[in-house]
């Protein structure tokens, strides 16, 4: 370890103290700024927010909010340029060397030249486990998005709604307690995603992750949701946070109830709030 | 009339089936360019011929005659496509492979220096690719270099190369085999380094969301995406590989290979020798841009990439 890794523990430490001990995401005051040609874009500005383990929450917003940004800080695919955020207790850089969470990106991005089963085993390999364990943790987790007796498939054999299972699945394997999840459903039709979206409640239920779900669906936030984050754009900025009342175990049917519409309208309006301050 | 009820009546034109495959126009185009061929050699020939007849004071020698006669001229301007063969014919099936005078012979040696030279250039190439794409000095201090040594005309460098390479002691399939090599590992290279950068940003960012180092983000995303490009840089260098081994052959004094024989000709005035080295090199090429297209096919069928 080196001493700025070092110095970087002790600050952990204390904030880990003082968060609640299932505390998973913490952002304080979290900005980020890209330098354009064009001047600063501010794409996060004085984000705060907590993420408790076993939540489903979901990033909503119109373009250029900065959802996908937020979460590819939490990620550590981008980094933040002011404000601290930690990710179980450390920094993202050493969360994703500790390979603790699953990002699931909006678009399959599965290996053309892989089987289904190889590109499950991806991360695996990157992982140096055994062949056996490999073997284990694919047929597992193949399983758990319904696509048992699809491992010898090439990616171009299965459907868009098949190739994001199988994107979930590899997230999946890697067994982290976090589940990012950027648009998953974005490009598959209203059937599929529907169906989805019951698929992932279900595999939330079993496992007890904790998900982060951007999306710009309100339907699909409200229903898959126990905490709502509206964001609005320039610069992108949290708006409202809402926590849902409706019960863990749902169907499809919950979005008929008086709850789920009286949610679904609280989103739609802090979306139209945030948009009215534009031009 | 029996046997036309007893054929089936497939087609009514006879000649729709055959132009509907491949075979059928590439049949008109090879007809096409052997007319042209032939009146070009006709067209050639004749001012050459005509003045035979003035030496002889033949006046009325009629046009069929005049055309046989450009056709069968020993060394014509343009030698008529069926001396090329009988030449090909006669330097190939009738002699030894291990005479001087068969041109099997001459595109072994040939072959052997070019594919040495490939092998030697794609590797180079590979190498220099993933040095310019792993290291932003090495794209910046190489990159220039490698497309300055193209701007080279090869004609210029070749004797330099067999000279200094001589001075040093090394003579023989070498340095013909270096030329190729010059040729050769630029398509490569510029291939591969567009090919290992290739992968979507999405692909390289699901490496990072899993910590994966740089050796195997190289070997599990880059190279494997890179390998059609590769395949299609390797056509383009084993074509150049073969012109730099031809080109290699010229300054050695013209001893054996293709290059020789081309020499060789030019030097006796043999045109017919010429062109049917010039066809033997030809078909060279477009036998081993074949094969890479074979190994091709075989290997994105192996990795799942061919549908």
């Amino acid at each position: 370890m080196t001493a700025l890794a070092s110095a970087k523990d002790t600050e952990m430490v204390e904030k880990t103290n003082s968060a609640s001990p299932n505390r998973v995401i913490d952002i304080e005051n979290l900005s980020l700024t890209f330098e354009t040609n064009d001047g600063p874009v501010h794409a996060l500005s004085d984000i705060d927010l907590k993420i408790d383990e076993g939540d489903f929450v979901s990033f909503i917003g119109p373009s250029g909010c900065g959802k996908t940004t937020l979460l590819r800080v939490i990620a550590d695919l981008e980094k933040p340029t002011a404000g601290s955020i930690t990710v179980n207790g450390v920094s993202p850089e050493e969360a994703r060397l500790n390979r603790a969470y699953g990002y699931v990106f909006q678009s399959s991005a599965l290996y053309p030249w892989r089987t289904i089963a190889k590109n499950v085993a991806l991360p695996l390999e990157i992982m140096g486990l055994s062949g056996e364990e490999q073997q284990e943790r694919i047929s597992r987790n193949m399983d758990l998005v319904n696509l048992s007796g699809f491992e010898k498939k090439y990616p171009w054999q299965l459907s868009g709604g098949m190739q994001q299972r199988a994107s979930i699945a590899r997230a999946l394997a890697v067994e982290p307690d976090l589940l990012l999840m950027d648009e998953p459903f974005g490009a598959l039709d209203e059937i599929v995603r529907d169906h989805l979206n019951e698929q992932l409640l279900q595999l939330w239920a079993k496992t007890n992750k904790t998900v982060v779900f951007v999306t710009h669906s309100i339907p699909e936030a409200v229903f898959l949701s126990t905490k709502i984050v509206v964001l609005c754009p320039r610069p992108g900025r949290i708006y409202d946070v809402i926590d849902s009342n409706l019960p863990r175990d749902r169907s499809l049917d919950v979005r008929e109830t008086p709850e789920f519409l009286k949610i679904a309208h609280r989103v739609r309006d802090g979306l139209r709030a945030g948009h009215s301050y534009e031009d | 009339m029996t046997d036309a009820t007893h054929s089936s009546p497939r087609s009514i034109n006879p000649f729709a089936g055959l132009m509907s495959g491949t075979v059928g126009p590439v049949i008109v185009v090879v007809l096409v360019i052997l007319a042209i061929w032939y009146i070009s050699a006709v067209a050639l020939n004749t001012p050459f011929q005509k003045g035979l007849y003035e030496r002889a004071s033949r006046t009325d020698v009629p046009v069929s005659q005049l055309i046989t006669d450009t056709l069968a001229q020993e060394r014509p301007v343009l030698p008529a496509p069926h001396q090329v063969i009988v030449e090909i014919w006669k330097t190939t099936v009738q002699k030894k492979i291990t005479s001087k005078r068969s041109l099997v012979f001459h595109t072994g040696i040939t072959l052997s220096s070019t594919l040495l030279g490939f092998l030697l250039g794609t590797t180079l190439g590979i190498l220099l690719s993933i040095g310019i794409v792993h290291s932003r000095v090495l794209d910046k201090s190489l990159m220039p270099w490698v497309i300055s040594s193209q701007t080279i005309p090869i004609l210029a460098i070749a004797p330099m190369i067999i000279v200094v390479l001589n001075a040093v002691g090394i003579s023989g399939l070498l340095p013909k085999a270096m030329i190729s090599t010059y040729l050769s590992f630029f398509p490569v290279t510029v291939g591969m380094v567009k090919g290992l950068r290739s992968p979507e940003v999405i692909h390289m960012d699901l490496m990072h969301t899993y910590s994966a180092s740089r050796i195997q983000a190289f070997w599990k995303l880059r190279l494997p995406y890179a390998v059609p490009y590769l395949f299609t840089s390797m056509k383009i260098g084993m074509a150049a590989s073969l012109v730099g081994a031809i080109v290699g052959e010229l300054p050695t004094g013209a001893v054996a290979g293709l290059g020789a024989r081309l020499l060789a000709g030019s030097y006796y005035g043999q045109t017919v020798q010429i062109w049917s080295a010039l066809l033997m090199a030809a078909f060279l090429a477009g036998s081993l841009v074949a094969l890479i297209g074979v190994l091709e096919k075989i290997t994105l069928k192996r990795m799942g990439m061919a549908r």
